[in-house]
């Protein structure tokens, strides 16, 4: 099957080779189908674990039980958060790090192109069991997505499905992260040194490093976890010696890490983007460098804020305390270089700007919300309340998501070849931002009064707000089918973009014709 | 046409290919049988062998693609180049699954154990010392550790041995000497296989002289998964070894061109690496 083509390769034809139909994607060894596939499949199980929330934002609606069992509310909060964090806001920068990367640094493609077709076709496969997963007896797992011990132990079939599911997203994301950091050390275009190229291959550069070293540590945990269940092992039980609270040790190891996984690709893109629409170069390039790398490394040595409650002794408490607000320096650094960078700018503001300016503002509350609750003694209070809830959605939703969709807006001209409509991306932008705000701020004072999370039914007093909550999800989620709308109309016409449509945007990206030939950069550009 | 020919200057980009999607396939095959056998549901069992097969197909077929071209002269050295980052980058990845079940074995035995034995437990758990090695204050049946200085002090000897073989069985690719590397890649497997013979052996005689288990308590866990993982990660470095052999046999490699007897070294010392720190950490102290 790959003789029949293998008089192809190599022959400097600049034409678009490829099957026809339904296995082009299959078969593609090509950067750019594989992350549109990669952008395609994370907007899908976007919209899966949005449905998701809204059941849960519809029963939440008002006190009392209305349209779901405690059951299945558990089943689709642990749903919704394993999807969306690795079916929808990871993929999605996976896709973006496959499209642009090779384009940022003058390579013909991924360093390993038949892997990447791989990591990308293991997705479903994973997306498959988890949804699956809700068929069984029992249901989908209950847990949180945290997983955590021992209901993980006790829970049925859908919690082994889960486990697989998560070992196959592993394997996906450990390949691609391979294939991004050997592409960007490897194949950048000569005279392209590392502290020259775009600070959105240094951020994936990094990330890919978090994730291959933490993503065997999750296949680690939840292998424990299916040992204990099925096997007779005792990891987490301690009548055999072992310690439930192990599991939160070896989750968070990998589940802080995940964060900044989540959010430094995130970082790239608002870097790529500020300066284009500011018309300078990003401020404090080798600062923003020198804070992604701390940010990555501090991120291994403060996983036990997430534990402050399990008990530990104070002075493990203070330590964690000390080294999770030690993270706000680089990340301070990060901001005040973006504020920098727009500082006396000839600013525009288009839709992707108007997405990372968004960005710039509720990432900051989410950091925070995050400070406030990294003080051991504050954390005690609201831990496990909504307060948590609003804090990491608004890094996760206002942090990666916008920045994902400012992303798209900026990305999708090179794309497509032609420009959105600006007029409809900034409704999408401005009903995203107010939506958001309505249903997330108030979270922030449920938790504080002293809503828990992860329960289907709430006190009276909690009512108000909680409705307010409801009806901004459903607005935001809506919202997300305009998106929908303008990026199919975009794929369908519109004006016709130059090859760089962006007249503040730097970088190789931009010297290849809009849309993107099949193949680019077959020969290495030489950088001027 | 003269272009078809390979361009060496031109870094190597496949074309499409079906083995991933295949892989795709088994591995959905093998984790819904696992969930089906595990839960003894249907024939789980035979849907696993299944996906087995088809991984096994997937992985012939794709490293024959990969073999082909590399013997094809179509890999230059900055493919090369990608293929060491890329091997670097997985053992590193190999080493961070180990980092979670050594982590697992010192939060037990350093507190997870001793903190089941402080006064505050005493009412669940009368009488438990918390001394290691422990099975947890439930387990109520008797189990013999396993000893150091017996099998696993030979073991050592025998994969440290592998270690210097096939480093040996290297210089003689680099020499140009066909007959150094056939012999060093030899006696590695044949260490290599001893060793997990002896590995098998003690895995009987824990089962049945020492009533060691899986299921004893948190020792039999440890020691168990710490030494499965450990000796499925030295078969399937054998498994390399041997195909790396049969490669060599067949006339594969050059002195200036053989990453993939590089890469399978790289990962038989790692797998070392990984047993000299059971030794240490889960038969010696």
């Amino acid at each position: 099957m790959e003789a029949a083509h293998a008089h192809e390769s190599g022959t400097g034809h600049e034409h678009a080779h490829h099957r026809a139909g339904i296995m082009r994607w299959v078969t593609t060894t090509n950067h750019k189908d594989i992350g549109t596939m990669y952008l395609w499949f994370s907007f899908v199980m976007f919209m899966v674990g949005g449905v998701m929330a809204l059941i849960v934002r519809a029963e939440l609606f008002q006190p009392g039980l209305q349209y779901v069992q405690p059951e299945f509310f558990n089943q689709m909060i642990t749903l919704h958060g394993l999807i969306m964090v690795f079916g929808a806001i990871m993929p999605a920068f996976v896709g973006f790090a496959n499209w642009m990367i090779p384009l940022m640094i003058g390579a013909p493609d991924m360093a390993f192109a038949r892997m990447n077709n791989w990591s990308f076709w293991l997705l479903p496969v994973a997306a498959i069991l988890l949804i699956a997963s809700m068929f069984v007896t029992g249901g989908a797992a209950g847990t949180g997505w945290t997983l955590y011990a021992p209901l993980s132990i006790q829970m049925g079939i859908g919690m082994d499905l889960t486990i697989f599911a998560v070992h196959i997203l592993g394997m996906s994301s450990i390949m691609g992260s391979i294939n991004i950091a050997t592409t960007i050390l490897n194949l950048r275009a000569p005279g392209m040194t590392l502290m020259k190229m775009p600070m959105f291959c240094w951020t994936w550069l990094i990330t890919a490093f978090l994730l291959i070293a933490t993503m065997p540590v999750l296949a680690g945990a939840v292998t424990m976890t299916l040992t204990d269940r099925h096997f007779g092992t005792s990891f987490f039980n301690a009548a055999g010696g072992g310690d439930p609270v192990l599991f939160q040790h070896i989750f968070w190891f990998f589940g802080h890490p995940e964060v900044y996984i989540i959010a430094l690709p995130a970082f790239g893109v608002v870097s790529q983007v500020i300066p284009a629409y500011a018309r300078k170069p990003l401020f404090g390039y080798a600062s923003m460098v020198y804070a992604t790398a701390s940010i990555a490394i501090i991120s291994f040595f403060v996983w036990a804020h997430h534990m402050y409650v399990v008990g530990m002794p104070v002075a493990g408490q203070i330590y964690f305390m000390y080294a999770t607000v030690l993270i706000a320096v680089p990340t301070a650094v990060k901001v005040f270089n973006w504020v920098a960078t727009m500082w006396r700018g000839a600013l525009t503001f288009e839709t992707p700007m108007l997405f990372c300016v968004g960005f710039l503002f509720l990432f900051t509350v989410g950091g925070f919300t995050g400070l406030i609750l990294a003080m051991t003694a504050v954390d005690v209070q609201v831990q496990d309340t909504y307060y948590v809830v609003a804090h990491f959605h608004y890094v996760m939703v206002a942090g990666a998501l916008f920045s994902a969709f400012g992303a798209v807006y900026f990305w999708i001209p090179k794309w497509t070849g032609h420009l959105y409509d600006e007029r409809l991306g900034k409704l999408h932008f401005w009903l995203s931002f107010i939506s958001f705000n309505v249903t997330f701020f108030p979270q922030h004072f449920l938790g504080l009064a002293g809503m828990p999370r992860r329960i289907p039914d709430y006190a009276l007093q909690f009512a108000d707000w909680n409705a307010v909550s409801s009806a901004g999800a459903f607005v935001f989620g809506f919202s997300q089918l305009l998106f929908l709308y303008v990026v199919l109309k975009t794929i369908r016409g519109g004006e016709k973009a130059e090859a760089r449509p962006w007249d503040g945007a730097q970088g190789l990206e931009w010297t290849v014709p809009s849309p993107a030939p099949y193949h680019t950069f077959q020969e290495a550009p030489t950088l001027r | 046409m003269a272009s078809t020919a390979h361009q060496p200057d031109r870094y190597f980009v496949p074309d499409p290919s079906s083995w991933p999607i295949f892989g795709s396939i088994a591995l959905l095959l093998m984790t819904s049988g696992a969930v089906l056998w595990m839960n003894k549901l249907g024939s789980g069992a035979y849907v696993l062998l299944a996906g087995v097969a088809v991984l096994v197909l997937m992985l012939f077929g794709w490293f024959g693609s990969v073999i082909r071209e590399s013997v094809g002269g179509r890999y230059n050295k900055r493919v090369d180049l990608s293929f060491r980052l890329g091997m670097g980058w997985f053992i590193f990845s190999e080493v961070m699954f180990f980092a979670a079940f050594f982590g697992a074995l010192f939060y037990v035995r350093v507190l997870a154990v001793p903190d089941l034995a402080t006064p505050d437990n005493q009412v669940l758990y009368p009488g438990f010392s918390g001394q290691w090695p422990s099975a947890g204050p439930g387990f109520k049946e008797m189990f013999t550790p396993m000893a150091a200085w017996g099998i696993p002090a030979i073991n050592t000897l025998l994969l440290l041995s592998s270690g210097a073989t096939v480093t040996w069985a290297h210089w003689g690719l680099l020499k140009d000497n066909r007959g150094q590397l056939k012999v060093g890649l030899a006696l590695t497997i044949l260490l290599g296989v001893l060793f997990i013979s002896l590995q098998a052996y003690e895995y009987a005689h824990a089962y049945q002289e020492l009533n060691l288990k899986l299921t004893t308590g948190i020792y039999g866990t440890t020691f168990f998964m710490l030494t499965g993982f450990h000796g499925l990660h030295v078969t399937l470095g054998a498994i390399m070894l041997i195909v790396i052999l049969m490669r060599v046999l067949a006339g594969h490699f050059r002195s200036e061109h053989h990453f993939g007897f590089e890469a399978v070294a790289w990962y038989w010392h790692f797998v070392d690496v990984v047993w000299l720190c059971l030794f240490i950490f889960v038969y010696w102290l």
